[in-house]
């Protein structure tokens, strides 16, 4: 195998697994926080608003690390910086 | 765009030399271009009676959700804070509703306007941290609990707005990608499901950027209204701890 396809199976398989992997724990926390939220909600109905936003911004945060992982794959696969330098490089 | 654009920076309209209009600034102007005007016809002729027009209805519903949600969160009078987070929340609303219109690209799918809107929330911190409470007052919180916590709370300083950068990014990139792809997997009906969903996480998207501009620019300017609260507490000791004896 050559440079570019050897770039090509590299990248493709690592875009899948970072995506994979890095959007298991953000689920598991993100279904944590909600859970914890609707029970609070259901303990304190008065407090909803507090608890909603709260819950929102704390999602936000979860989340981001899945949105890392998943801007990582994006890189990996759409603009993949060595692709487009071997590319050069095998055709100049 | 196509498939294999990640950005709309790379969807050139117009070039001329080192000068290109791409969509990102095309739409950004759109955008600004639709608030400022809109603004500017409805303000031009408010009232202040029973009577106004149903665009005056719609903005000071607007302006008085913005200030109610702003003030519930920093404890303290949100007016001067209120030009900042509510510019940035319409902006990004706007900028990421208005993708269902067909051949609008959002311009906060590109990084670069995410980046310098998070970048705006960094340099508005120290800022409105040192108009409310001095200069020296404001270095102080750097060094707060110990002088040990410095690196760390400059490292924190940096890797949120990198975070809020990249979150607002990573959600609408990804959101227009999905409609993408789905387009080439099953192009009758489930885009225009992806596109609801789109709707809704780009309304959260703009919430949660300006609540989180909120709480970093009160974080920046709480420290000595939690310091009054304190010494109003301990004046107030005495007779709450006979309401709670009563109570209990």
């Amino acid at each position: 195998m050559d440079n570019l396809a050897l770039i090509g199976v590299v990248s493709i398989f690592t875009a899948g697994i970072t995506i994979a992997i890095g959007s298991i724990a953000p689920a598991l926390g993100e279904g944590r926080a909600v859970a914890q939220a609707l029970s609070s909600i259901a303990q304190q109905p008065d407090e909803t608003n507090t608890i909603t936003r709260t819950l929102f911004v704390g999602l936000a945060m979860v989340e981001s690390t899945a949105i890392y992982c998943f801007v990582v794959s994006m890189i990996l696969l759409f603009a993949n910086p060595f692709w487009e330098y071997f590319k050069n490089a095998a055709g100049g | 765009m196509d498939l294999k654009d990640i950005s709309p920076d790379q969807v050139v309209f117009w070039q001329w030399d080192a000068l290109s209009l791409n969509a990102t600034i095309l739409f950004t102007w759109i955008i600004m271009a639709l608030l400022v005007l809109a603004s500017i016809a409805i303000t031009g002729k408010l009232s202040s009676g029973y009577k106004m027009s149903r665009w005056q209805n719609l903005l000071e519903v607007v302006v008085s959700q913005m200030r109610e949600q702003i003030g519930q969160i920093i404890h303290q009078d949100p007016l001067p804070y209120m030009p900042f987070i509510g510019t940035l929340f319409l902006f990004i609303v706007f900028s990421n509703t208005l993708t269902v219109i067909p051949g609008f690209l959002a311009p906060t799918s590109s990084l670069s306007t995410t980046a310098s809107l998070a970048l705006a929330v960094f340099v508005a911190v120290p800022l409105f941290g040192i108009r409310d409470q001095g200069l020296i007052r404001y270095l102080k919180l750097y060094v707060t609990p110990t002088p040990f916590m410095l690196p760390f709370n400059v490292m924190g300083e940096l890797s949120r707005t990198l975070a809020l950068a990249v979150r607002l990014f990573g959600n609408m990139m990804s959101g227009g990608k999905i409609v993408l792809i789905l387009l080439s997997i099953a192009p009758l009906f489930v885009p225009v499901l992806m596109h609801a969903l789109g709707l809704l996480t780009g309304l959260i998207q703009a919430y949660i950027f300006a609540i989180l501009a909120t709480v970093y620019i009160a974080s920046a300017t709480k420290a000595r209204k939690q310091k009054e609260e304190k010494q109003l507490k301990q004046e107030d000791d005495k007779p709450q701890i006979n309401r709670g004896e009563k109570h209990g």
